[in-house]
Parts: C-alpha cells; sequence; structure tokens
C-alpha cells in the first residue's frame, strides 16, 4: 500500500473551532500524512470544511470564530502567535467549491501568487506561468489565449486554472473545498486525474460530498459527522469495512 | 416537444386565460402614466432650454442692426427680438462706466429707436456691436451686462475645468480610499456607522458647504498657500470636493461590496495580506463601478452651483493659476439669471451655457454607460 515511510504532515490535537457559542469541531484528532491525499466526507454542516479552513487559518476571517487546541504543519503550531498567517497560506494553497478567477487575464491569475512573493522578472514569470498551467494540466487547451479574460473560460477551465494558480506559489499542502461540486462529469474527471498527479509533489486534503470521488482520488479518509471525527483510516477500509455504524450508513447512502 | 403540447379541451385551458383583475390593471397604469410623465417632463425641460438658446444657435441674435452689418437677416420673421440698448446719452457720457451707474433703458418700441441707438453703437465701434458672433462667444472676456457687451465664454470654460479639475482630483482618491477603507478594513460597528454619516453628507445642503468655503476654508488656505486672493479655483475646487466625496465614496463602496466575497477569500488564500487583496483585486474587479463614481463625480462638481457661485470669487478671468479668482458656468447662470433681460441676447447665451452643460453631463453619462457595459461584457464573457 504505502510506498514510502509516509511522514506526518499536519497534524491535528485536541482542535476545537467554535463560531460565536456555537461549537463547530470537538476536540479533533488527526495527522494528515506528507504526499497523500485524504478525503474529508460528512453531511453538510459536520464541521469538515471548517477543519479544512482551519489547516490555512481562513477561519481567521470569521470575526466570531475561536479556536482552541493544535494545529501543527511541520511541527510548527500554526495557531501559535509567531506565526505569520500570510506566509502560512502561501505555503498552504486552497481551491474553493466556486471557481473564483479573478477578472483579470489568464496569465495575471497564474501570476499573481508569484508577483505578491515578489516576483518581477517576465521571463521568471513566464516560466512559472507556463508550469503551473502544465502542472493543472490547462496549458493546451489557454496556451493562445494567455492574455485573454480568466472569466472567459468554462468552469472546468476556471477550476483548474484556480489550481494552476494555487500551485504557482509552490505550497506545499494543497486544500480543495469541494472542488468539483460545480462541474459536468468530464471536468471532474479531469480534475480527479490532475489531484492523482499532484499528489506526487503536495500533501493534498480534498472535501467531498461525492464519495465515489473520495474513493477513486484518496487515500485516507475521515468521516466527520456534527463536529465530531467519527472514523478515520484508509479509504478502502472506510469504504469496505469501516469499524463504525455511522461510517457505514453514511457510505452506503443510508443518511446523510 | 412538439408532442408535448397536444391541444387539449378548452376547459383545460381555462387557467391559461389572463385573469381580468381590474386593481392589478389600475395600478399597472398608473405606473405606467408616472413613468411616461417623467420622461416627457425631461424632454420638456430640455426643449425649454434648447428653444430659449436657439435664437443664438440660429445666429439670430447676429442680425445686422444697422444697415452696414454683413451677417445674414434670415431669422427676421420668425420673432421681434427686441435687442438691450443703452442710453444714448449715458453712452456718449460714460463710455466705460460700471454697470451699477448706467441704467439700463428697454426699447419697447422696437421699430425706430433700435435702428438710431445701434447706429451710434456701430458708429463708434464698428466691430463689437451687442450681437453675439462666434469670436464674440469664444473671446475671453465675460462682460454680458456693458455698453458693448462681451459675451466671451472662454474665462467660464477655464474656470469651470479648473474648479472641476480641482475637485476631482482631491475628492476622487479620497472617496476611493475611503471606501476601501470601510468595505476591507473598518470594523463592522464603524463601517455601520460609517456609511450612513458619508450618505447624509452627501445630501448635505451645498449652500452650507459653500458658506462653510466661504468664511473658513479660504482664509485658512489663503495663509496655508499664500493666495493672492482669499477665495480662487483651489478653495471652490475643495469645495466642490466635499461635495463630490460622499457621492464617489457610496457609488465606489457599492461596487466593492458587489464583488464576491469569493474572491476577497481566494485572494487571502493566496497569501496576500488585507491591502493586496482590496487593492489588486477587489479594486480592479469593481473597477466599472469604480469609473462611474468618478464620472458621476465629475459630473456633479461640474453642474454644482451653489458652492461654485459662494466659494469661488466669481471672477470670469483667464488665467492658467489655481490661485486666481474664478467663475464657472453653473455659477454665471445662477448669478445672472435672476437679472438677465428677458429674450436678451444676455438671456439666450445664459441658456446657451445651460445646454452646454447639459451636453456634458450628458456625455459624461453616455460615456460611463456605454463604458461600463463594454467593460462588464468583457469581463463576464471573456475578450
Amino acid at each position: 500500500m504505502s510506498k514510502k515511510i509516509a511522514e506526518t504532515k499536519i497534524e491535528a490535537k485536541d482542535l476545537s473551532v467554535y463560531y460565536g457559542a456555537k461549537q463547530a469541531l470537538h476536540h479533533i484528532s488527526l495527522s494528515l500524512l506528507e504526499r497523500e491525499v485524504t478525503a474529508f466526507i460528512g453531511p453538510s454542516g459536520c464541521g469538515k470544511s471548517t477543519f479544512l479552513r482551519s489547516i490555512n487559518r481562513m477561519n481567521d476571517l470569521v470575526p466570531t470564530a475561536r479556536v482552541t487546541g493544535n494545529l501543527s504543519i511541520d511541527d510548527v503550531n500554526i495557531y501559535d502567535k509567531s506565526v505569520d498567517v500570510v506566509e502560512l497560506r502561501k505555503r498552504v494553497g486552497m481551491v474553493f467549491q466556486k471557481s473564483t478567477p479573478f477578472p483579470k487575464s489568464v496569465y495575471d491569475n497564474v501570476a499573481f501568487g508569484p508577483r505578491l512573493n515578489g516576483i518581477t522578472d517576465r521571463a521568471e514569470l513566464d516560466r512559472i506561468v507556463e508550469e503551473s498551467l502544465i502542472n493543472a494540466a490547462l496549458f493546451n487547451e489557454v496556451k493562445d489565449r494567455l492574455d485573454a479574460s480568466a472569466m472567459g473560460l468554462s468552469g472546468g477551465q476556471q477550476q483548474r486554472l484556480c489550481i494552476a494558480r494555487a500551485v504557482a506559489v509552490n505550497p506545499s499542502i494543497l486544500l480543495m473545498d469541494e472542488p468539483c461540486s460545480a462541474l459536468d462529469p468530464i471536468s471532474t474527471a479531469k480534475v480527479e486525474e490532475l489531484i492523482l498527479e499532484l499528489k506526487k509533489k503536495y500533501t493534498i486534503v480534498i472535501v467531498t460530498h461525492n464519495m465515489q470521488q473520495a474513493a477513486r482520488v484518496s487515500e485516507y479518509t475521515a468521516f466527520f459527522y456534527m463536529g465530531h471525527l467519527v472514523e478515520y483510516d484508509k479509504t478502502r477500509k472506510i469504504f469496505t469495512n469501516p469499524s463504525k455504524k455511522e461510517t457505514e450508513d453514511y457510505v452506503t447512502g443510508r443518511f446523510g | 416537444m412538439e408532442q408535448a403540447t397536444t391541444p387539449a379541451s378548452p376547459e383545460q385551458h381555462s387557467f391559461i386565460r389572463k385573469t381580468n383583475n381590474i386593481g392589478e390593471r389600475i395600478i399597472e397604469r398608473g405606473i405606467r402614466i408616472i413613468g411616461g410623465v417623467a420622461v416627457v417632463l425631461i424632454f420638456l425641460i430640455l426643449l425649454f432650454v434648447l428653444r430659449e438658446a436657439l435664437p443664438l444657435l440660429t445666429g439670430a441674435f447676429s442680425q445686422p442692426k444697422t444697415a452696414h452689418g454683413a451677417t445674414t437677416s434670415s431669422a427676421a420673421g420668425d420673432r421681434t427680438l427686441k435687442p438691450e440698448v443703452y442710453n444714448p446719452d449715458v453712452i456718449l457720457s460714460e463710455q466705460q462706466a460700471p454697470e451699477e451707474f448706467t441704467p439700463e433703458v428697454y426699447n419697447l418700441d422696437v421699430s425706430v429707436p433700435v435702428t438710431i441707438t445701434a447706429n451710434t453703437t456701430t458708429t463708434k465701434e464698428p466691430d463689437e456691436g451687442d450681437h453675439i458672433t462666434l469670436s464674440n462667444i469664444l473671446g475671453t472676456i465675460w462682460q454680458p451686462v456693458s455698453t458693448m457687451p462681451k459675451f466671451g465664454i472662454m474665462p467660464l470654460v477655464i474656470g469651470t475645468a479648473k474648479t472641476t479639475f480641482v475637485a476631482i482630483f482631491i475628492g476622487a482618491p479620497l472617496g476611493i480610499l475611503a471606501a476601501l477603507y470601510a468595505a476591507f478594513f473598518a470594523p463592522r460597528r464603524l463601517r455601520e456607522i460609517m456609511k450612513p454619516m458619508v450618505e447624509i453628507l452627501a445630501g448635505f445642503p451645498s449652500v452650507v458647504i459653500g458658506f462653510f468655503c466661504l468664511l473658513y476654508v479660504g482664509s485658512a488656505l489663503q495663509s496655508l498657500f499664500g493666495f493672492q486672493y482669499r477665495l480662487n479655483a483651489f478653495v471652490g475646487g475643495i469645495g466642490l470636493a466635499i461635495a463630490v466625496i460622499p457621492i464617489v465614496f457610496t457609488i465606489t463602496e457599492d461596487a466593492l461590496s458587489a464583488v464576491p466575497k469569493s474572491l476577497l477569500e481566494a485572494s487571502l488564500a493566496m497569501g496576500a495580506t488585507q491591502w493586496e487583496s482590496a487593492y489588486k483585486v477587489m479594486l480592479p474587479a469593481a473597477f466599472p463601478g469604480v469609473f462611474a463614481a468618478v464620472l458621476l463625480g465629475i459630473g456633479r462638481a461640474f453642474g454644482e452651483t451653489m458652492i461654485a457661485l459662494m466659494a469661488t470669487g466669481n471672477a470670469a478671468m483667464v488665467s492658467a493659476s489655481i490661485g486666481d479668482p474664478v467663475r464657472t458656468f453653473s455659477a454665471t447662470i445662477g448669478a445672472e439669471m435672476g437679472e438677465v433681460i428677458w429674450g436678451s441676447a444676455h438671456y439666450s447665451i445664459l441658456f446657451f451655457l445651460g445646454v452646454l452643460l447639459f451636453v456634458v453631463s450628458f456625455t459624461l453619462n453616455a460615456v460611463t454607460e456605454l463604458f461600463i457595459k463594454e467593460r462588464l461584457a468583457k469581463k463576464l464573457q471573456g475578450g
């Protein structure tokens, strides 16, 4: 199964997240392995997205959000006071459910991150943009329209553009929040292929409502329910022989 | 699809028939009529302004009042124009007397005296009559009430341009930055207070702003920059900026808030700071709205009357310095329309200024509209 000695990349210890008085995550402890795809599944509102968004501290944007416990990346607690959130987010890329290309050209979208990092050399930017688009399996489709608006791309292309934009800054972790939920099956297949390709380089965490997708792309699966981590195991085990009754009910479609 | 819509029996179709709701019909009609009235009213106002300026445009005032005048007399029959004429005695005795000391005598009887007095005038200065020619309009002296009225609108054009530039160069950046602050940086409580406050400022009586500038801003700026004149284009521009800022702020803020929050999140998730996200992602995304805000701001600065009247010093002079007093289009109309002689050349040229104001505002709005449509279309469909 495991081709190398997997190292823990992200580790949560007793992580709880509150939105105001409401507790969205209850004492989550789990370790995600480096260069693996981990899928988070569970019914809506179960806390899987909340957990995902605590990994790059996007929850900080919610004024009422409060986090207790520990979440470390490469053994550094990212909720430590000394952590620079901006730097953290440069290392933890994120792809959203709704594709969010900026209303700029395709080129400028991908070059956005590198430019933030102070890269101004045109040749260097060209190289990064091309490489990122190739990595996102989009280059051949857009190579003749790099200067055209990204809003003119199809939904699937836009989503892959967002992936290209995210990998352009060379993050070590890629978070994906239901990246295919707005895409048609063909685009979905392309993105899934891409995920399998990208896991060679990145640690990927994907939230999905699509059981088949979780089964197809992930090595590990975590099942969340009502803000609790119910079960976390190899994907094959979750889908074939889960140890918890709730997990079985959910993955077989009996609820959720 | 054709098969699906096979004709059914009339009873089944009864629900398709329009319900005869009289109340709703009346409301619908009422709304339609009111909408129509609004459009017609605006059109009539435009027509009125155009009609009053028309004698000027058709050249009715360039009619010779003397035998040796070379210009056309085509419109002679259309309308009996009664040119304003000063008392010939006074003209002879006090050639350049200030207007206060020169009683105006309005000639009710057109036929005989006009010819005489006009003759007197033309013999004195053959090139400049009280008639309006293109060279007179494009002249650099605005002296509509005088023995030899001069209707040069150049000082007014320059004055309007100066105050508008000052207003927009101060007002637009401030308005946009304030909107950025309110949309992305201000704590929510502050934002909730800030927005209505600025919007109230948008409805602030301009006479109060004008008074404030007249009394305080003028003196303050004079001691700060050492202007020769207390009231000048810069003071007027500041006053107009006060009127422009709320407009730019409100529309920009609306445009920024209309940009999907997901873009902000995406940008922040890329590791952009709040400022970088606001400036590099949200502001460009809201660009059509921001552009509209600035254009509307220009329109306001351009058309604002009371502040311009009170704070600019109101001297129609040609000068490049923003420290010199100016007079704007709208202030000219505001100041002079009340005392102008009905139907005179002066009267017509004031309406002509009104037409110019309208044309510029209309152009601004049209540009805004077209530009935004185009930009939006480009953005949304990809170009």
